[in-house]
């Protein structure tokens, strides 16, 4: 299938109930044996840090809940703009279903940090740039769902909420050059794409699996989200009306 | 296998507390996040249901 007939198609919500059913499942799948294999991989098997002891475990949770919940900001303002632009309908249907998971992954990789922090940095929290910056991608996120509840109307709910997504990732590279702007407590990356890892594969291997379990679990809960609104708003359809419930 | 028991396991060096709220809130979490999708497929299975009844109730008098 070209492109074009792919971009055509993710406009048809029936098209996209066919084909989410089979994304939904293999995310799924794949979300249950990587974070199966993960924890007891991180938990167990490990090694301790030689600073951190095994309070450096934490890391498996942290890390990938901190990349997730930026990435799924990102596809947000992504999907904000392919509103904004094309005015897909699929595209607010994924905002909407965007946050939920959004605002939970946010939530915990906040609350883990400062569970790490305590017994590394002697602290639950600190006014340090990349907490603030994450802490403001939480309210970003509460802040569009708040939008999108108050706002009754499908359209301008739709158009007001793509556009507090779009400038919203403004945030994102503030997070993530946080740490080398404001050199404080949180430690700079130890991932990138373009340099050696700075730990050990004993070490990255557990992580990489977590951080893959965790976007499968995103991408299972953000498709089966987005597969019940599509189904809700096209009630009075006929392909709708023949599924067999 | 880094530990030398189960007690060791648990204590994780002094920092259980933390290791294990880490761990205990991550999985309560992700727990509450999947049956919230799958409590919704539900319901809505039951609304569609409930709407299919209907119809065909109107459509045979």
């Amino acid at each position: 299938m070209g492109l074009k007939q792919f971009w055509h198609k993710l406009g048809s919500p029936r098209w996209f109930y066919e084909i989410s059913r089979g994304w939904i499942i293999g995310f799924g799948v794949a979300a249950f044996v990587l974070l199966s294999v993960g924890v007891v991989w991180s938990l167990g098997f490990a090694p301790q840090d030689y600073q951190q002891g095994n309070s450096v475990r934490i890391m498996y949770v942290h890390v990938p809940a901190a990349m997730v919940a930026q990435s799924v900001y990102i596809g947000m303002g992504v999907a904000g703009l392919v509103l904004f632009v094309w005015r897909m309908k699929l595209a607010d249907i994924a905002i909407g279903a965007c946050l939920p998971f959004g605002i939970f992954v946010t939530a915990l990789a906040l609350f883990t940090g400062g569970v790490w922090g305590k017994p590394t940095w002697g602290t639950w929290w600190e006014w340090d740039g990349r907490t603030v910056s994450t802490l403001v991608l939480l309210f970003l996120y509460i802040g569009i769902y708040a939008l999108r509840e108050a706002i009754v109307d499908i359209e301008l709910r739709g158009r007001a909420s793509a556009l507090v997504a779009m400038v919203g990732t403004i945030n994102i590279p503030i997070i993530k050059y946080s740490v080398d702007w404001w050199s404080t407590l949180h430690q700079p990356a130890s991932f990138t794409l373009t340099k050696k890892p700075s730990m050990p594969p004993e070490m990255w291997l557990p992580l990489l699996v977590m951080a893959l379990g965790v976007y499968c679990f995103a991408g299972h809960n953000i498709l089966s989200r987005m597969r019940i609104e599509v189904v809700n708003r096209e009630r009075g359809t006929q392909w709708v009306r023949n599924l067999q419930v | 296998m880094q530990f030398d028991s189960f007690a060791d396991f648990i204590d994780m060096g002094g920092h259980g507390l933390y290791v294990w709220l880490a761990y205990g809130t991550a999985f309560v979490a992700f727990a509450a996040s999947y049956f919230s999708v799958r409590q919704a497929a539900a319901r809505q299975r039951e609304a569609l249901r409930w709407q299919a009844n209907a119809s065909n109730s109107q459509e045979r008098p």
